[in-house]
């Protein structure tokens, strides 16, 4: 920069050179772009396929198995995309739940100082995260419905509850439409109970007077639905299955297909949890512990205030991928025939042939959701970051 | 004792004491070896109640599931009788489905008379990423062991030559062609990976943008979505009147997505180097291509191989969504052994047997990459 500048002709300076590679990158990708697109504009062409989102509003003219809301073959590819990813989320959502609690007990299990204890999370760990996750979803998916007896000899672990090769069925609350207030309640529970968390936690930040916030939360969350229970009337009764013929009717059932998709991926997506959660654990010092004992904080204060905090760092961008995963797994659904995202869209492209469209929608959710996945993550983990110098 | 020897160093008890210890210590292990498993078995599961809770909880369990696991799996299994009825009569697992469809399941649609060639392929790849894993061949020599290698699984596999005669790819099946889309998948996807890496890190705007939407795309996506386009939007990509087999196609479709992951471990590794490195390229004046080359790439390599060997075991796992696409590879080989009406029950051998493979290779590729971990961490430490 000091030279002279006319010694150095234009292409050698390395802000022109900068530019001129850019250019000649970027054009280079837009070539080729241009190159697919126009092949398949041509190859449509040849084959008389229409291009455009239109058929969209068509009827999908197909019945989808199970589906949180009301769907039927009437209804538009539109809303049959939407039911798919429903049934994604539901699974995803559920997944992460049951994987993040399995994976927790594994993770600390492993570390226990019982060698008994360790040693079978330690084969548990080895086994499932060496497996193909598709691998264990046929094998589940076969299990059930192969190797559990017909619903007239189904598995009866509690009263009321069948688990057949068509499933598992349990009995759900029949308290003449009043469930929902039910249900109402304890989310207003857990919302007053987060509500009061908070303010506890700010108001030690600011007095330093601490607040049982936990004890009190709980009762809340626990007391809320209780007495909405006993305002309707305290009912009981129950809509239970009952076998009917070759199949049960009543109670609410859940599907071979859903329940071998959820336990494989939970099982498989655990171990690698469990390892996450030992890492994150393990990277806590020793002297950080004994730190807060010497300060006179008990076992539960310290865990809840000095470990977890400090191996929660560690151990969340690792675990957001592991979400990420479960929930891009949960796209193997199509092979044992759950009606997730990708099986619809699968369904969609076979029955219109809008195969590129089919595609990019199917690649635009998913990078939605996983986008919204690795935001509400990362602001958890600015959140829980340490506040640096 | 100690206490008053403190004071004057040199007494005889001082003296006596240090003679005396080792003998105590010597005392100690004796009565440690005497008891030893009562001692071991005191500190790790009964140390306090609820551990000794926790230990009577997995005895029972494993009481519980042990012996009829047991007895499934050995006992009552059967392991050459290749008659169906035979097995469902003795009630234990039945081995000899395996002993019946294991050339199929390990080879697919693959003539039988031919099945010594994927064997000798997959022999040769196996050593091949035997050799890979010594660190005396990563260099050059590991692209001439592959170089070699490939070809030669080439020439087998498809015949056509050298009087084997040709077996074309939509035969192929079964562990050999699970080898071949996971081993093709991170060779071919590494140079990418590694331009991708690089131009997420580089300074040009336009550069960096097209690699970061790359890598966050795929890795945004399920690798079932990449197989579907490859699978049906691939044809439509190419001009009229070319093709692209299935293999190809599945194979370009697990390269593209493996690079993104790739282009991540890479990147990790360009971002662990000490800023020195860099700027003492710099400062010798090279150029970027020769800094990449020279100073920063076999550096930066080193340090990932861990992450690629993870990513690998990953890879290899995931070549079995090709059973979606209607491959043969090892698990559409187990699936596809069942529709065989009169083995249709057994189908828990069937899988059982090929996640085994994948077991061990999965199992002994992580205990490398875990012991190259340490043995790099190691070096760092000093």
């Amino acid at each position: 920069m000091s030279q002279p500048a006319p010694k150095t002709p234009w292409w050698n300076d390395r802000a022109n050179r900068a530019i001129l590679y850019q250019v000649a990158v970027v054009g280079l990708v837009v070539l080729a772009g241009w190159y697919l697109i126009s092949n398949t504009l041509a190859n449509l062409a040849a084959r008389n396929i229409a291009t455009g989102f239109g058929f969209l509003v068509r009827e999908a003219g197909f019945a989808i198995g199970e589906s949180p809301i009301a769907f039927d073959p009437a209804d538009s590819y539109a809303k049959a995309i939407l039911v798919g990813l429903l049934n994604t989320i539901v699974v995803a959502v559920l997944g992460v739940i049951l994987s993040t609690l399995i994976g927790t007990i594994v993770g600390v299990a492993r570390l226990s100082g019982n060698w008994l204890v360790s040693r079978l999370a330690t084969v548990y760990v080895e086994t499932m995260r060496n497996i193909p996750v598709l691998l264990q979803l046929l094998f589940w998916y076969a299990l059930i419905t192969e190797g559990l007896p017909e619903p007239g000899d189904a598995f009866k672990p509690i009263e009321g509850v069948f688990l057949s090769n068509r499933g598992l069925k349990f009995p759900t609350p029949d308290w003449s439409g009043l469930e929902w207030l039910v249900l109402a309640a304890l989310a207003l529970g857990v919302i007053l109970a987060f509500l009061l968390s908070r303010w506890a936690r700010l108001r030690q930040a600011a007095t330093g007077q601490t607040f049982p916030s936990i004890r009190i939360g709980l009762a809340l969350t626990l007391a809320l639905p209780l007495l909405c229970w006993l305002l309707i009337g305290a009912p009981t009764a129950f809509d239970r299955p009952q076998l009917d013929g070759f199949d049960f009717s009543g109670g609410h059932s859940v599907s071979p297909e859903f329940v071998a998709l959820l336990t494989g991926l939970t099982l498989y997506t655990a171990s690698f949890i469990a390892e996450i959660v030992r890492s994150g654990i393990l990277a806590v010092a020793p002297g950080q512990t004994e730190a807060a004992l010497a300060l006179g904080l008990k076992r539960g204060q310290v865990l809840r205030l000095v470990v977890m905090p400090q191996a929660l760092r560690v151990i969340i961008p690792p675990l957001t991928s592991q979400y990420l995963n479960l929930t891009k797994n949960s796209s193997l659904a199509v092979a044992i025939g759950y009606p997730d995202l990708v099986s619809v869209s699968n369904t969609t492209i076979n029955q219109t042939g809008q195969a590129i469209e089919g595609v990019a929608i199917l690649m635009a959710v998913y990078l939605i959701v996983s986008l919204a996945i690795s935001a509400f993550m990362n602001w958890y983990d600015k959140k829980t970051a340490l506040v640096g110098r | 004792m100690s206490d008053q020897s403190s004071h004057n160093p040199k007494t005889a008890s001082e003296i006596a004491s240090h003679v005396e210890e080792p003998s105590q210590a010597e005392l100690h292990t004796h009565r440690r070896n005497a008891f030893a498993g009562l001692g071991w078995a005191r500190d790790n599961l009964f140390s306090n109640i609820p551990n000794t809770i926790l230990t009577v909880l997995s005895v029972a369990l494993l009481v519980w599931a042990a012996p009829p696991l047991l007895d499934w799996m050995l006992l009552k299994a059967t392991f050459l009788n290749e008659d169906p009825a035979a097995c469902r009569e003795a009630g234990g697992a039945c081995w000899s489905f395996v002993t019946v469809k294991h050339r199929f399941i390990l080879f697919g649609l693959y003539p039988y008379d031919e099945h010594w060639r994927p064997l000798l392929a997959m022999a040769l790849f196996i050593a091949a990423l035997a050799i890979s894993c010594d660190s005396r061949f990563w260099n050059m020599r590991i692209v001439y062991v592959w170089g070699l290698v490939l070809p030669v699984c080439g020439i087998l596999m498809w015949g056509g030559w050298l009087g084997l005669t040709f077996v074309p790819n939509d035969k192929w099946g079964g562990l050999p062609l699970t080898l071949i889309l996971a081993t093709l998948g991170i060779v071919l996807a590494f140079p990418l990976a590694v331009l991708l890496a690089l131009g997420r890190r580089s300074d040009m705007p336009a550069i960096r943008a097209i690699c970061v939407g790359y890598i966050e795309t795929v890795r945004g996506v399920p690798l079932v979505s990449v197989l579907f386009m490859a699978s049906i939007m691939f044809p439509l990509f190419l001009p009229e009147g070319l093709t692209i087999d299935k293999l190809l196609r599945a194979q370009l479709g697990i390269m593209l997505f493996t690079a993104a992951y790739l282009a991540e471990a890479v990147r990790g590794g360009l971002q662990a180097l000490p800023k020195g490195q860099y700027e003492a390229a710099d400062a010798l004046g090279l150029g970027y291509w020769q800094k990449t080359r020279l100073i920063i790439l076999p550096q930066a390599l080193r340090l990932v191989i861990p992450p690629i060997v993870n990513q690998f075991i990953s890879c290899f796992k995931d070549t079995s969504l090709v059973i979606i696409i209607g491959l043969y590879d090892l698990l559409t080989t187990a699936k596809t052994a069942l529709a065989d009406p009169s083995w249709r029950a057994f189908y828990v051998e069937s899988y059982v047997f090929a996640a085994f493979i994948y077991f061990l290779f999965c199992y002994f590729m992580s205990r490398y990459s875990q012991y190259l971990e340490r043995r790099l961490n190691a070096g760092l430490r000093r």
